[in-house]
């Protein structure tokens, strides 16, 4: 059993209201220096076996195919035993 | 897993259960050893404690309620009256309508998005178990002080909620109210309605018929959603620290309702179902239970094949949970795999998970072991019922006397016209459309009128044009001066609403929301706001079809306003011919419909200006209601208005200002001779309209009144190149009031204090 | 023949039925498509409705992108079939790739719903035939996620090649670049826009029946493209 975390978000050029909306709250309670926030999401995908290449370039294609749209996101992916 | 089996229960008749814990009283579990013979099993105990809380079982409301079931006027269009569901009424053209409205809210105190929206989620499934297809929803809420930091909490957080559920279910959101008052700070109003239609033939009740046939759970997986969240919260008050009651909260899927209302209509329209009720406040122990006693009495469960979203749930969790977008059906063996079919159609799981019998018994077995075995009646409907003690409180003799006949009032002209400004941007009622603007009004595109316009109007026949109109209305404040009068205030109130719009109204639903039924003043403004309720009932011909009751709606010593809003439901031949508030017409005449009296108490003249409640609340007549709304009805029928608008809260000054700010046109106005301009501007008279007649009707129109002698009194014109109301007799001046301005006033409050 | 227009259903569509009284009202015949059915019917052209499809779950459209229906509208798409997307339809058609861009949450965080002005900027789409250039329409908007975005290049090219079908007037209602209401495919034939035409095709229930245009100029563009007899 491996997991698999597919990390999505926004293009940095993309305006995130979400992200933004945080940040305001973080200076209403108080926590200062906070230069910016974005929000982004993340999928945790439980593996049967292990994640060889070839599964591995499976979910790359998922992830950016269905798990983002790479006309405003950009995704990462880490394989965590 | 140990699990307490019914055999284990009868012996060991000595074991310590934790029936205060789950909200029972001793009185009310010694009540269950003597139905059971024994000690309940715990999986017993659990669902006789969520079935006979308060929320569930009304055991502190039913002798009351009653009235509504004995005073029930004559009137031919019930087709299901209280008891089931919902109350279905007949409106003409083979078609019927069902709505209800109900609360849930103590859950948005807590958690406000997902209270709010799963509190939509359940009278929607409500609707849809009476086989009617759901078409709007409405929802009258009521906060705290605007300016109160946890206002604006619970404000965005309901308002979000009623957004993101009914929107994503594709409900039309047509009216509602937003109600300020200190009284509600720690225990907010989220009451929910949903109208549904359907034709006759489609009628569907909740009951388990024909021995044999199945008993299938469909929908939504069963997690730990809300366990104990019936009788924990809503039979306990809120202690003073604030929300930590977190967990027992349900969360919402709309898209997974939106599938179970096609699914559920699906099944239904194709014949599939015998029997049908939705899983709401205490979830699978309701339904089971409610089934089987409304049937043939009897069914085994096999909750061991319930589909879990959590395996780790024990069985009596599993019987107490509230998970939402689930759904009872009663299947014939026969009709199994069509049903089946269907959920799979629209991804629905759904799994076998009972069966019916004429045993007269609720069995439920657990992995082949026998864990619950009860009379369902016992469960379901014959729960405790209470005669608390009521006694009218001595607070209320110098809360009568102490009326605003010394309240300053303006003593000029220019005071006049800046009390005007000012109310006109007062948080109740200045313009609610930063919330409405939230929620879809346009889809199914039959919504004919929606707020701020007086009723919801939805057009039930593209053909014909058929439709029907929902108010919902209650001024709190009359009911705490007087809840007899008051709760009469708040039927003639809704009632007047589908009236005006041209609507005639059929049928009454309500959601009583109190404070604690343990305390004899409460409980005395119950008795007597159910009293005057189903007596204006009686007399207006309007029969309650269904409701709920909310009581616990107190922080410590501190209740609510007693508030029992009232939804009144109304029909129209053809939606073409409604009336809208919005005038337009250069010289129509501009009328009001009834009789102005200095009647200030409980305004929210006093309240916003002076912060004062008391004396006593206007004086109704209702056969004099029923005239006005029979000439509104009958001019709406013969197109004889271009407008109207009903008089309600901000007195004839705020009735004006907004029929001005919805058509950005002027009029030219003058105060009515023997009436001081304060008294004709701010009085809360009841019984009260401004019509605008169209050119050449007027003949017709004072004859409709003449005919029903019914006082009316022209006050001016429409002037369609002003843009300003001009009112002459103000203090031996006219004042005038520029529209632009008045909009700026009134659309400026809400964002400033929640946006 | 009456045109025969495919509106196709999503589990969560919302107004397919709206879509479909448009139709009617247009003088068209609305043919009632199911997702899950790989074959549109032989239909003359093909609504993607408003809605919440999916629940707008991982994001709007994206689910219902992989609908069996779906291969067969890319195919139909390239041949030059006439499609609307509308609202959550249109998040379908960026999300399949058929118009460029991407819808993304609105500016100030709201759901909004108001009658929204529009200025209507090219009419030589299969959808826009029968406005003129410049015509202002008054149709509902209702969305939470309805901000037009794309790279300055994209919205270059689209200003450039005249393919902004609509642009917001008087208030931007979600944060879009550019104002952009709706835009077109380069061939023309397929049309997204975020507000709601077939909310504004009745007076009864629309605040003006501008939205009308919309399906009438796809009946005049069948007729003119021989796809269908006048």
């Amino acid at each position: 059993m491996a997991r698999v975390l597919v990390n999505v978000a926004l293009k940095p050029e993309i305006l995130d209201p979400q992200g933004r909306a945080v940040m305001g709250a973080l200076g209403r309670l108080g926590l200062s220096g906070v230069a910016d926030v974005r929000q982004g999401k993340q999928f945790v995908l439980t593996i049967d076996g292990d994640v060889d290449d070839e599964k591995l370039a499976q979910i790359h294609e998922i992830a950016s195919t269905l798990l983002s749209n790479p006309v405003i996101e950009d995704f990462t992916v880490e394989v965590r035993p | 897993m140990n699990v307490d089996k019914v055999s284990d229960a009868a012996a060991s008749p000595q074991l310590r259960q934790p029936f205060i814990e789950l909200g029972l009283r001793e009185n009310e579990y010694e009540a269950i050893r003597e139905i059971l013979g024994r000690r309940p099993t715990s999986s017993e105990l659990a669902m006789y404690s969520v079935m006979w809380s308060e929320h569930c079982s009304y055991k502190s409301s039913k002798v009351h309620l009653r009235q509504f079931g004995s005073k029930v006027p004559k009137n031919d269009s019930m087709l299901v009256g209280i008891g089931e569901n919902a109350g279905v009424v007949d409106i003409g053209q083979g078609w019927a309508v069902t709505f209800k409205v109900e609360s849930h809210n103590h859950p948005s105190y807590v958690e406000p998005y997902q209270g709010a929206a799963t509190g939509i989620g359940g009278i929607v499934r409500d609707i849809i178990s009476m086989g009617a297809r759901p078409v709007a929803v409405m929802d009258p809420l009521r906060f705290g002080d605007p300016e109160h930091p946890d206002t604006r909490r619970v404000l965005t957080g309901i308002v979000s909620g009623i957004g993101g559920y009914g929107n994503c279910l594709g409900l039309p959101n047509i009216g509602g109210e937003i109600v300020f008052d200190p009284s509600y700070q720690g225990n907010p109003l989220v009451n929910a309605l949903c109208v549904g239609t359907m034709k006759h033939k489609d009628i569907h009740l909740a009951k388990a018929t024909g021995i044999g046939n199945a008993v299938i759970l469909y929908g939504a997986r069963t997690g730990g959603d809300g366990i104990g969240g019936v009788s924990v919260l809503a039979s306990e008050t809120f202690d003073a620290d604030g929300p930590a009651k977190r967990p027992s909260v349900q969360v919402g899927d709309p898209f997974m309702e939106k599938l179970l209302i096609e699914c559920t209509l699906e099944v239904l329209h194709a014949g599939l179902v015998e029997g049908i009720q939705d899983l709401g406040g205490a979830g699978i122990s309701c339904a089971t239970s409610e089934l089987a006693s409304n049937g043939e009495g009897g069914m085994h469960v096999w909750l061991d094949r319930v589909l879990l979203r959590d395996s780790t749930l024990s069985p009596e969790e599993i019987l107490m949970s509230e998970s939402q977008e689930r759904m009872c059906a009663v299947v014939e063996p026969a009709k199994i795999d069509a049903f089946m079919a269907v959920c799979e159609k629209w991804d629905v799981e759904a799994v076998v998970i009972g069966e019916v019998n004429n045993s007269g018994r609720l069995t439920v077995e657990w992995h082949g072991e026998e864990i619950v075995n009860v009379p369902p009646r016992s469960v379901a409907h014959d729960g405790p019922v209470y005669e608390r003690p009521y006694a009218r409180p001595d607070w209320m003799d110098a809360r009568q006397t102490s009326g605003p006949e010394n309240l300053v009032r303006p003593k000029s002209a220019s005071e006049v016209k800046q009390t005007w400004l000012t109310m006109t941007g007062t948080p109740n009622l200045a313009s609610k459309s930063w919330v409405t603007s939230q929620y879809d009004r346009y889809v199914m595109g039959n919504t004919v009128l929606s707020q701020p316009e007086d009723s919801g109007m939805i057009r039930v026949d593209e053909v014909t044009g058929l439709g029907v109109a929902v108010s919902t209305d209650c001024n709190a404040r009359f009911v705490a001066l007087d809840p007899y009068k008051g709760a009469q205030l708040a039927l003639a109130e809704s009632y007047r609403n589908v009236a005006v719009t041209g609507a005639k109204p059929l049928a009454v639903t309500n959601c009583l929301n109190f404070g604690s039924p343990e305390d004899p003043a409460v409980m005395w403004q119950f008795e007597q706001a159910v009293t005057g309720l189903a007596d204006a009932c009686l007399e207006m011909g309007t029969p309650v079809t269904g409701g709920n009751v909310s009581f616990y709606n107190q922080t410590g010593e501190v209740a609510i306003h007693p508030t029992p809003v009232i939804g009144v439901l109304g029909v129209i031949e053809n939606v073409e011919r409604r009336t809208p508030m919005a005038w337009g017409l250069d010289g129509e005449f501009v009328y009001v419909l009834g009789t102005t009296r200095d009647e200030l108490a409980g305004s929210e003249w006093a309240h916003a200006i002076h912060a004062h409640l008391g004396g006593r609340p206007p004086i109704l007549d209702l056969q004099s209601e029923m005239a006005l709304a029979d000439i509104l009805v009958a001019g709406s029928a013969q197109e004889l208005f271009s407008a109207a608008h009903d008089v309600s809260e901000g007195g004839i000054a705020q009735t004006l200002a907004e029929m001005a700010m919805r058509s950005g046109v002027g009029v030219r106005l003058a105060v009515p001779a023997g009436l001081d301009s304060f008294t004709f501007l701010w009085s809360e008279s009841a019984t009260r309209a401004i019509v605008v007649v169209k050119q050449n009707r007027n003949d017709e129109f004072l004859a409709l009144c003449e005919s029903k002698e019914f006082p009316v009194t022209r006050i001016g014109a429409v002037d369609s190149l002003s843009k300003s109301i001009e009112l002459a007799g103000v203090f031996g001046e006219t004042i005038s009031l520029d529209i632009t301005e008045l909009r700026a006033i009134s659309e400026e409050t809400l964002p400033r204090l929640f946006g | 023949m009456t045109p025969r227009v495919g509106v196709i259903t999503f589990p969560g569509s919302l107004d397919d039925k709206d879509a479909a009284r448009a139709v009617q009202l247009a003088g068209g015949e609305s043919v009632s498509l199911w997702h899950a059915d790989a074959d549109l019917h032989s239909v003359d052209a093909v609504v993607l409705p408003g809605g919440f499809s999916y629940g707008d779950y991982l994001r709007c459209g994206a689910i219902a992108k992989f609908a069996p229906v779906m291969e067969k509208l890319v195919d139909a798409a390239n041949g030059g079939l006439p499609i609307l997307g509308i609202c959550n339809g249109f998040q379908v058609l960026t999300e399949s790739y058929l118009l460029p861009g991407a819808l993304t949450r609105n500016d100030h965080l709201h759901f909004i719903c108001r009658d929204q002005k529009l200025r209507i900027e090219n009419n030589s789409s299969a959808w826009t035939s029968n406005f003129e250039v410049g015509q202002e329409i008054l149709i509902p908007l209702k969305n939470g996620e309805g901000g037009y975005v794309a790279d300055e290049n994209t919205l270059d090219e689209l200003e450039g090649e005249g393919r902004v079908i609509a642009r917001y007037l008087e208030i931007n209602p979600n944060g879009s670049r550019r104002d952009i209401a709706g835009i077109t495919n380069a061939r023309g034939n397929v049309v997204g826009i975020m507000p709601h035409p077939e909310h504004a095709v009745e007076k009864l229930t629309g605040p003006t029946t501008d939205g009308l245009g919309f399906f009438t100029s796809l009946l005049s563009s069948l007729v003119k493209t021989g796809k269908v007899s006048a």
